[in-house]
């Protein structure tokens, strides 16, 4: 009776889907690499087979505003290193925030979000959806029992980072889903600085992902993206999301919950919110974040690397007053890091247990926000620019550049101070970035003590 | 636990060899996720036989296929004609299960398929002890446009990883 498992059977590694997902030969041609299908339309065989695929009775293509089959290889590669069921790519990190939240909320709804968010998220959330008659409540995420505390009847989300930008603290993922799900609601959680390689949301209790794929997914700083992924396991039939359930009056009555089960969210977020608002990812641009995403599990390993020997050279360092990397088992982050991100190997401590905490560091300088800005100025090889997640080493003065429009007590509640240097640690030789650094902090620092 | 294995092989095993499927409690409407699952599968050659009794009263037919009030009274049609039912396919509530279980053992189906939200352990023992095949709480359409192409291009991870070149198109 036994029978040996037999192929697609496997449980395969996140290596091997990191290259694989999504991805199988062109039925037609026998293509191994994805095909780029450049095409905004798709033909149909009859009147009767136009019928069915916009009934959604068949799966198809219809137009690429909402499905081509590169796009979708993208999509499927990174459902499936969430550990989740269905992904919608778009154009942008912020348009998959924005499309993922519109799936299921209308004026009147409310959101709790942390306040430690990307400032762009903080304004789309903030000031963009409060114009759309959805408010959102800003709390201290360091503690679970604010996000409980703020939660109203007409809350239909919550909203977090699985590492903050630029505060780089970790959030309890599992307790705070703990409390979204006390009170029926989904937990959405932006995971673009983890990356699924040391992270999955969905597994700590997360029902919704987003990312902004421009990071480490791609990898490579040419491309913009984003992508929404559903955990498949949130009860949408739990009496707050009526419009998951009821006959949809933006899809000619279809029920989304009832027809697609555990991915009827993606497909509503797919008909009713990339459909109609248009902010959809383009092939080529899919294709450029695939070729990105077959190595992420090699780089995000070295980013970790890199990014822990920066930081314990940066802690030695007479230049340099503090030091914030949740991978530091100094960090108040340390054990959430620990328990929530995956292990990587050649990291020194712990007993070979040590967690990648990903590429994002800040530090203290000396001489406060004129030797900030002078540090800057004197790197040879790190990138002065508005970005993390790339292979290059990147490194910005938030006080002067993204948070330059905030007055010192605004600063103070961002966690910016005027000293801090954002890191985000490239794949470059780790010697020559310690090199950069050190000279640069010497130029920076020269006559401050 | 389970005797039929929930996996790649076993649906696909499944899929493959089940080509006549009596769809039990589908409905007549459009937009009704049976009538979407059926019109799938028929538009993908598997044979159709509609199972609802308001329907047969009527003398009534489904997606061009005759309706009738039991599987019994179905599989007694089409034995008539050479025919068998190969796979039952239920959307029904769970409680109403058993009855359903003795119906497909009696007809000599080889799966009997509970549609997604649809279980019942009892039901299953009894039909997998009697040689049947049973899976619970998916769809078959779902499951036929994830292991033979389609799904995918919904964004839904398939969990298919193969580097064979697919020998039928997926549509």
């Amino acid at each position: 009776m036994s029978k040996q498992p037999q192929s697609g059977d496997r449980d395969y590694g996140f290596g091997t889907r990191a290259i694989h997902a999504g991805a199988i030969p062109d039925p037609v041609t026998g293509a191994r690499a994805t095909p780029i299908h450049q095409t905004t339309s798709f033909v149909f065989d009859s009147a009767e087979h136009a019928a069915s695929l916009f009934n959604l009775q068949t799966f198809g293509n219809v137009y690429s505003r909402i499905s081509n089959p590169t796009v979708a290889v993208f999509e499927e590669r990174v459902a499936s290193l969430e550990n989740a069921r269905a992904a919608l790519a778009c154009a942008s990190g912020m348009a998959a925030q924005m499309t993922a939240l519109l799936a299921i909320l209308k004026a009147g709804d409310h959101i709790v979000a942390a306040s430690t968010l990307y400032g762009g998220t903080v304004g789309q959330l903030g000031v963009g959806f409060s114009r759309l008659g959805i408010e959102t409540t800003f709390v201290d995420p360091s503690d679970v029992d604010n996000f409980a505390r703020a939660i109203r009847p007409n809350t239909r989300a919550v909203y977090g980072e699985t590492i903050g930008n630029p505060l780089v603290n970790v959030l309890d993922i599992a307790a705070v889903a703990e409390v979204a799900h006390a009170h029926g609601v989904p937990l959405v959680i932006d995971n673009t600085v983890a990356s699924p390689y040391l992270c999955n949301p969905c597994d700590l209790g997360a029902d919704i992902v987003v990312h902004s794929a421009t990071k480490y997914l791609g990898g490579h700083g040419t491309t913009m993206g984003g992508v929404v992924v559903e955990g498949g396991k949130f009860p949408w039939d739990n009496g707050k999301f009526p419009e998951m359930v009821e006959p949809s009056r933006a899809y000619h009555g279809v029920k989304f919950y009832e027809t697609f089960g555990d991915f009827g969210y993606t497909m509503k977020a797919r008909m009713e919110v990339n459909r109609t608002f248009g902010a959809v990812l383009s092939p080529l641009s899919a294709w450029q974040l695939l070729q990105g995403t077959e190595t992420l599990h090699l780089r995000m390993r070295e980013h970790c690397r890199n990014a822990l020997k920066v930081a314990q050279f940066l802690q030695q360092h007479p230049k340099v007053r503090w030091v914030n990397y949740p991978g530091l088992p100094d960090s108040p982050y340390f054990e959430l890091a620990k328990k929530q991100f995956r292990t990587v190997d050649g990291l020194p401590g712990e007993g070979g247990k040590m967690p990648g905490a990903s590429g994002i560091l800040t530090f203290g300088i000396e001489g406060g926000a004129a030797a900030g800005e002078k540090f800057i100025d004197s790197c040879e090889f790190l990138s002065h620019l508005a970005n993390i997640g790339d292979a290059k080493t990147l490194v910005i003065h938030p006080a002067s550049t993204t948070h330059r429009q905030l007055n010192d007590e605004e600063l103070a509640k961002a966690g910016v101070s005027a000293d801090m240097v954002r890191l985000s640690v490239g794949i470059e030789d780790v010697d020559d970035i310690l090199w950069d650094i050190d000279q640069a902090l010497d130029r920076a620092t020269r006559g401050a003590t | 636990m389970r005797q039929t294995p929930d996996t790649i092989s076993t649906l696909r095993d499944i899929l493959g060899r089940c080509r006549t499927i009596a769809v039990v409690g589908l409905s007549p409407q459009w937009h009704r996720p049976s009538y979407f699952a059926a019109k799938y599968m028929q538009s993908h050659g598997y044979r159709i036989v509609p199972v609802n009794p308001l329907v047969a009263r009527e003398g009534g037919s489904i997606l061009g296929e005759r309706c009738f009030a039991s599987v019994i009274e179905a599989e007694q049609a089409l034995a008539a004609q050479g025919g068998r039912i190969d796979m039952v396919d239920a959307f029904r509530k769970s409680e109403d299960i058993p009855p359903l279980a003795e119906e497909a053992i009696a007809t000599g189906a080889r799966c009997l398929w509970l549609q997604l939200g649809v279980m019942n352990e009892a039901a299953a023992d009894r039909a997998e002890a009697a040689g049947l095949q049973v899976i619970q709480n998916r769809c078959v359409k779902i499951e036929h446009a994830r292991l033979f192409g389609g799904l995918g291009w919904a964004g839904v991870n398939t969990r298919v990883i193969s580097a064979k070149r697919p020998h039928q198109l997926p549509y």
